[in-house]
């Protein structure tokens, strides 16, 4: 119930829905619960409502956070080996 | 998958795994509480907890929805759809919950009780909007992720003026929970907790702001992690140093879907149609305070409780089964007799060997297959 991963916004529909696509299948979900949603955008959706969006720049922050972390260069990675 | 594939990387996590290890102070062990089902799921899966020293524990927690729900509130619902005759709309995890009698809402389907499963409460109100002689009833379950939607529908169902809909509302509150588990630290038998990974997706809802007068208060570490691998393994880190510094304060891994204010739209809806309870009976924690909601009297009508009468008596669960040890922490699926023998995912003794977010589903999926394939001797 908790386990929904990001879905792409691929087209608004009427009445607070909208068309995602996850790995390759595609859904309507409502859009009720969240501001301001644009084809593009990642949606975090739960039990066919989406519940938040996801934050790219913050996403790619993240991940460069971890590659340091791990001391990784995301541009040559493998060091460990 | 964009955003998925990246945060389980393999190498990256063998990077964090050396960092972890680096971190720890072997003179120390670090107990750690992932509330969260959602994160039960992805360190069974992904098998994170080989990946850590030994002196760091991963204990879990109750978030797992359909594990916190008490036999009654099963027996509630079985009672609307034999009794009343309504249709009862469901979730899928909930199906195959046990309840009394040796009934779950499956057996009582096909038992011919009108049960129906749906995958969003959407689909509840567009039942009741294609059978206007029947009424329709919508069992919502779940923590801060599934209440906004149940919210929503029935402001929807005012604005359509649906007079054959109602919702069995369980919702429950994850930051009480968390309270209540430091609260029953001096049990005897609990595990010192030193600090939390906290919820994803509830918090996306939330917001990371909601956990400071808690880390306030009992001074323990939170950090708020997505449910990726390297998500849970990053929080981990950040947890130990923490620790190590002494600190306690709220973090947060996933700024990419959590903000400190969480989501304003879904939290005002929820405020419109929901009140608080005064107490709620949970599975493996009892009676706690403050920590689930119900509809506001202005729904009534909306509201299967007041409109069935619908009483709730508590039972206890099956003599065997240690999911309420489990759900409070102080016990593992494996410290149960009966885990992977008499009680599997096909057989359930137990509501936490139901849902994949369930600590003893999780184990028996992934763990036991660890086990098989490292020590075969155990097994035999
Ligand atoms: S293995 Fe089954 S009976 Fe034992 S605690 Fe888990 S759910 Fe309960």
């Amino acid at each position: 119930m908790c386990l929904a991963i990001p879905a792409r916004v691929t087209e608004l529909l009427d009445g607070d829905r909208a068309r995602i696509e996850l790995g390759g299948v595609h859904k309507d979900v409502s859009i009720a619960l969240v501001e301001e949603v644009a084809v593009g955008d990642y949606l975090i959706v739960h039990v066919g409502f989406a519940i938040g969006k996801l934050d790219p720049v913050e996403a790619e922050e993240t991940l460069a956070l971890f590659a340091q972390m791990a001391k990784i260069d995301p541009a040559n990675p493998a060091p460990y080996q | 998958m964009k955003y998925i594939d990246e945060f389980r990387d393999g190498e990256l996590a063998r990077g964090l795994a050396k960092a972890i290890a680096a971190a720890v102070n072997p003179a120390r062990e670090y107990r750690l509480m992932e509330f969260c089902g959602g994160h039960t799921h992805a360190i069974s899966r992904y098998g994170l907890q080989d990946l850590l020293p030994s002196n760091v524990r991963l204990i879990h927690g109750p978030g797992c929805p359909v594990c916190v729900l008490p036999i009654g509130r099963i027996d509630s619902a079985i009672a609307l759809a034999t009794q009343h005759d309504v249709i009862l709309c469901t979730y899928a995890d909930t199906l195959r919950v046990p309840a009394s009698n040796g009934l779950s809402l499956l057996k009582a389907k096909a038992q011919g009780a009108d049960i129906r499963m749906v995958y969003s409460c959407d689909d509840a109100l567009r039942i009741a909007q294609d059978n206007p002689q029947r009424e329709v009833v919508f069992f919502a379950i779940g923590f801060e992720t599934t209440t906004p939607p149940t919210a929503a529908i029935i402001l929807q169902a005012q604005r359509l003026q649906l007079s054959n809909f109602s919702v069995l509302c369980n919702h429950v509150l994850t930051p009480a929970a968390m309270v209540h588990i430091m609260e029953s630290q001096n049990d005897p038998a609990a595990v010192a907790i030193d600090g939390f990974v906290g919820p994803a997706h509830v918090s996306t809802v939330i917001g990371s702001g909601q956990y400071e007068g808690f880390v306030a208060r009992y001074q323990r570490p939170v950090v708020i992690a997505g449910f990726e691998p390297l998500d849970v393994m990053q929080a981990i880190l950040m947890l130990i140093r923490q620790i190590n510094d002494g600190r306690a304060e709220v973090e947060n891994e996933f700024t990419r879907a959590v903000t400190r204010e969480g989501n304003r739209k879904a939290q005002g809806l929820c405020e419109q149609v929901f009140e608080l309870r005064e107490t709620f009976d949970w599975r493996g924690l009892g009676e706690v305070p403050l920590s689930a909601l119900k509809i506001r009297s202005e729904f009534a009508r909306f509201d299967a409780e007041v409109r069935y009468q619908v009483g709730y008596a508590q039972v206890p669960d099956h003599k065997a089964c240690e999911c309420a040890a489990i759900l409070r922490g102080h016990k593992r699926p494996a410290d149960c007799k009966v885990f992977g023998t008499v009680c599997t995912p096909d057989h359930p003794l137990g509501a936490c060997m139901v849902s994949s977010e369930g600590a003893c589903a999780a184990h028996y999926t992934y763990g036991r297959f660890r086990v098989e394939v490292v020590a075969p001797v155990d097994e035999a």
